[in-house]
């Protein structure tokens, strides 16, 4: 009657799949896990789950009618595709944003980013079954998804991006809100580090696990904060600043190794609370020097960019460089439409990387990496 | 609890003029019918302590937590009770049905077995076995055999993780457990539960010595022993499977551990059977080294006395009547003793298991065998020798005694500022409706 289907491979090893509903793979991917007791052989990634051809979408749609698929590319950071695809359109067409545009810009994506590591950061320790933590920053992203809703309407597909400048202006009192809020919310970062950064065992968890070096992560194509805690000093805003980040003064916070080596998935989690940290005050700058203007540029009724041009155009989101490029063909369709994303990248790692970690530790790394499904897949 | 079958018999046969053929029957009933109450008791202490847990949790995680079903949702439990037997009941195909059955009532016999012999009061025990100590380490080890048929049996790789994680775990962490232990043995002379907390007294006579004060505690016996229990502390959190070593059913990682494939009534039994555990493990730590149910200035009636009839509590230069109703509140007060003693060791497991995060495999392997185990075979070793160098008579027993209660006290001070800072930090902005 029994009959048992626990795959043997032939050198005793066990082949079981982590997902694709699996508590700790962050959405729907499969990880063929080959171990060995509790000591992982290989985990190979099993992407595509997630696909739904936004790209192919893409083609089929005139160019701003596109901009409502882009928030589906990562929904927990809607606002950086929106502006990929935003601004590789405006690089086709030639368009200058207004600078009012550019700051409403920054404070629309630097508010998403901070909601996004906010989820990245509370999923981490709740990988690692410390559940408290996460609840502490739901509670906080409440409060920034209330403000996105009041900025654009939405609180998870915001569409608030348009080709050439932004939808709509801030609400009445908008600014007193974010103000008070990033007041509410500073304070409470030293209280979350306190509750778990430096809690001792979360330390030993994540200490030394899978480091990766500067080298392997600019070979693996790492991008964002998974880059910068490997110690590469690399961030789109500062290095190659697009919309009115060239304005903004902030740090970079990079990997030091602070409880381990550089690279490590402890690094990975520490430079995202810090980059929280600077978040908010880019905020707080682009809040106060708000400057009066126009919304949206000049832009053509019908946009028709000449066939041949193309355009490839990144921002720093919350999971690292977004490149979106487009290739036209003289209609009101791009020819194609392509997104680079970093959760992608990151994918490819984890194969590499896998060989004698323990469970728990590809549990620690994935969650360390901040990978969304649907932006694997688009 | 055969002196009890035994007397409720005579009275029947007295009273109701029972004949002696039916006597077995009677016996076997009546078994029978203490076991279920006994099995009821533990469900329903279970399920307070799950209120408890959900409650002091929603408060820690800053939200509110059930309080819908009954006043303040103490009855939440009988809900979701309700709810999980209703729910069908799935054995997959490829299981193995018998094990697969079996499972589930194996953890709880242990979890549950082991009530009988926690002394709730003087009176107030199932049975006051003389290696009371043994049997409910031993007992509750069955929880193993329960866990590991389950991931066996279940079919699921997942579910074998966890069998095989929490049967290490749980044999490993035996030791430490039962090693620290043994200093009370020593110390009362006894593995029964109720004389090991009877010992935990000084003279009679003064009303500052007698009963469970804290200086009488046998945590507070030598630095060693302090060590001691939080050596039990932790392998008793192990063993409960509760966070930071909750391993066997890691959920992040084992989607659910062990009990993956179980639902409805199983599940519900496995559910009642952890949280029942983690009561027991706080008893223990309660009988071992908190004084249990002594009341502080109460000095116990010896057997003899008790046997003799006529013997009386003495309490702050009161007699009270051993067979009286006096004695019946004095039960009531030990009692409540007790459960706040338990429900405060309790307090500390819950606000762990939602504070820290799980530690790894090797980790809780290291903790074991490198650290917990040495360490306890040194302060075996040296409470010993402190017996023989202060005996627990001596006024310099006493002394240290006192010293060390009041650091204790230092400790639980420092303990309960820093809670209270930590709520308080963040201040009402923890609440941000004001802001939208």
């Amino acid at each position: 009657m029994t009959s048992y289907t626990t795959e043997i491979i032939d050198d005793g090893k066990m082949l079981i799949n982590m997902g694709p509903q699996h508590p700790s793979t962050h959405g729907v991917i499969n990880f063929l896990v080959e171990t060995d007791g509790e000591v992982i052989d290989r985990a190979i990634p099993e992407i595509g789950y997630l696909h739904r051809g936004i790209e192919k979408i893409g083609e089929m749609v005139p160019y701003p009618g596109f901009m409502p698929y882009t928030d589906r590319v990562d929904y927990l950071a809607a606002m950086f595709a929106n502006e990929s695809y935003a601004m590789a359109v405006e690089k086709l067409l030639g368009l200058e944003l207004p600078r009012r545009a550019r700051y409403l810009r920054v404070i629309a994506c630097e508010l998403n980013r901070l909601a996004s590591h906010l989820v990245g950061t509370g999923c981490m320790p709740m990988d690692l079954g410390a559940f408290t933590p996460f609840t502490h920053w739901v509670r906080e992203r409440e409060t920034a998804n209330d403000l996105t809703e009041e900025l654009c309407g939405a609180r998870l597909t915001y569409n608030y991006l348009r080709i050439g400048g932004v939808s709509q202006d801030l609400p009445v009192g908008f600014d007193k809100r974010l103000l008070q809020y990033l007041d509410h919310i500073e304070p409470i970062i030293p209280e979350f580090n306190r509750l778990i950064t430096g809690n001792e065992i979360f330390v030993k968890r994540l200490a030394n696990v899978v480091p990766v070096t500067g080298e392997e992560a600019i070979a693996y194509g790492l991008v964002g904060p998974n880059l910068r805690a490997s110690g590469v000093d690399w961030d789109l805003r500062r290095d190659l600043p697009y919309s009115a980040y060239g304005e903004m003064d902030f740090e970079v916070p990079i990997g030091k190794g602070v409880r381990g080596v550089v690279g490590d998935c402890y690094d990975r989690f520490v430079v995202r609370i810090e980059e929280m940290t600077q978040s908010i005050r880019i905020l707080r700058q682009a809040v106060e020097g708000l400057p009066e203007g126009e919304l949206t540029c000049k832009v053509p009724k019908k946009i028709k960019p000449p066939a041949g041009t193309d355009a490839f155009a990144r921002t720093e989101s919350a999971r690292g460089e977004l490149g979106c490029y487009l290739l036209a063909d003289g209609t009101d369709k791009p020819a194609r439409v392509r997104f680079r994303t970093g959760s992608f990248a990151a994918m490819c790692i984890i194969e590499d990387k896998s060989p004698g970690l323990m469970i728990a530790d590809l549990v620690a790394f994935i969650a360390s990496i901040d990978v969304v499904a649907p932006e694997i897949d688009r | 609890m055969q002196d009890l079958v035994s007397f409720l018999n005579s009275q029947l046969q007295t009273v109701f003029g029972l004949s002696e053929t039916l006597f077995p029957y009677v016996a076997a009933a009546m078994v029978l019918a203490i076991a279920f109450g006994f099995t009821v008791f533990a469900a329903v202490y279970a399920g307070v302590f799950i209120f408890f847990e959900r409650r002091i949790a929603g408060r820690i995680m800053s939200r509110i937590g059930p309080n819908r079903v009954g006043p303040q949702g103490l009855l939440q439990f009988i809900a979701d009770a309700v709810k999980l037997i209703f729910k069908e009941d799935i054995i997959p195909t490829s299981a193995d049905r018998p094990l697969f059955k079996l499972a589930p009532y194996l953890m709880f016999i242990g979890v549950v077995a082991g009530f009988a012999v926690l002394p709730f009061s003087h009176r107030v025990i199932a049975a006051d076995l003389n290696v009371g100590l043994l049997y409910v380490l031993a007992i509750t080890s069955i929880t193993v055999v329960g866990v590991l048929m389950s991931g066996w049996a279940s079919n699921s790789k997942w579910a074998l993780f966890g069998g095989m994680r929490s049967a290490a775990q749980l044999v490993s962490y035996e030791i430490p457990s039962g090693l620290a232990l043994l200093p009370a043995v020593l110390l009362s002379g006894s593995l029964s539960t109720q004389e090991i907390i009877m010992a935990q007294a000084g003279s009679p006579e003064h009303a500052l010595t007698a009963g469970g004060w804290p200086w009488n505690w046998y945590i507070f016996h030598s630095p060693m022993m302090f060590v001691c229990f939080v050596i039990f502390f932790i392998a008793q959190l192990a063993e409960g499977a509760r966070l930071p070593f909750d391993l066997p059913e890691g959920e992040s990682e084992l989607v659910s551990g062990y009990n993956t494939e179980y639902s409805g009534f199983r599940f519900g039994a496995y559910f009642t059977a952890e949280f029942a555990n983690t009561w027991i493990a706080g008893a223990l730590c309660v009988i071992v080294f908190f004084g249990g149910w002594q009341i502080p200035g109460a000095a116990v009636p010896s057997a003899e006395a008790i046997a003799a009839s006529g013997a009386t509590w003495t309490w702050f230069g009161y007699s009270i009547e051993y067979a009286g109703w006096g004695a019946f509140w004095l039960e009531a007060l030990s009692f409540l003793f007790f459960i706040v003693k338990m429900a405060g060791v309790v307090f500390i497991i819950i606000q762990l298991r939602w504070t820290v995060p799980r530690v790894r495999i090797d980790q809780m392997m290291t903790i074991c065998w490198k650290y917990l185990l040495p360490l306890t075979f040194a302060c075996l070793f040296l409470i010993l020798g402190w017996m023989i160098v202060l005996p627990w008579e001596s006024t310099a027993a006493l002394v240290v005694r006192i010293v060390m209660a009041l650091a204790g006290a230092v400790l639980l001070a420092l303990y309960a500022w820093r809670v209270r800072y930590n709520i308080h930090s963040a201040g009402d902005k923890v609440y941000p409706h004001w802001i939208i």
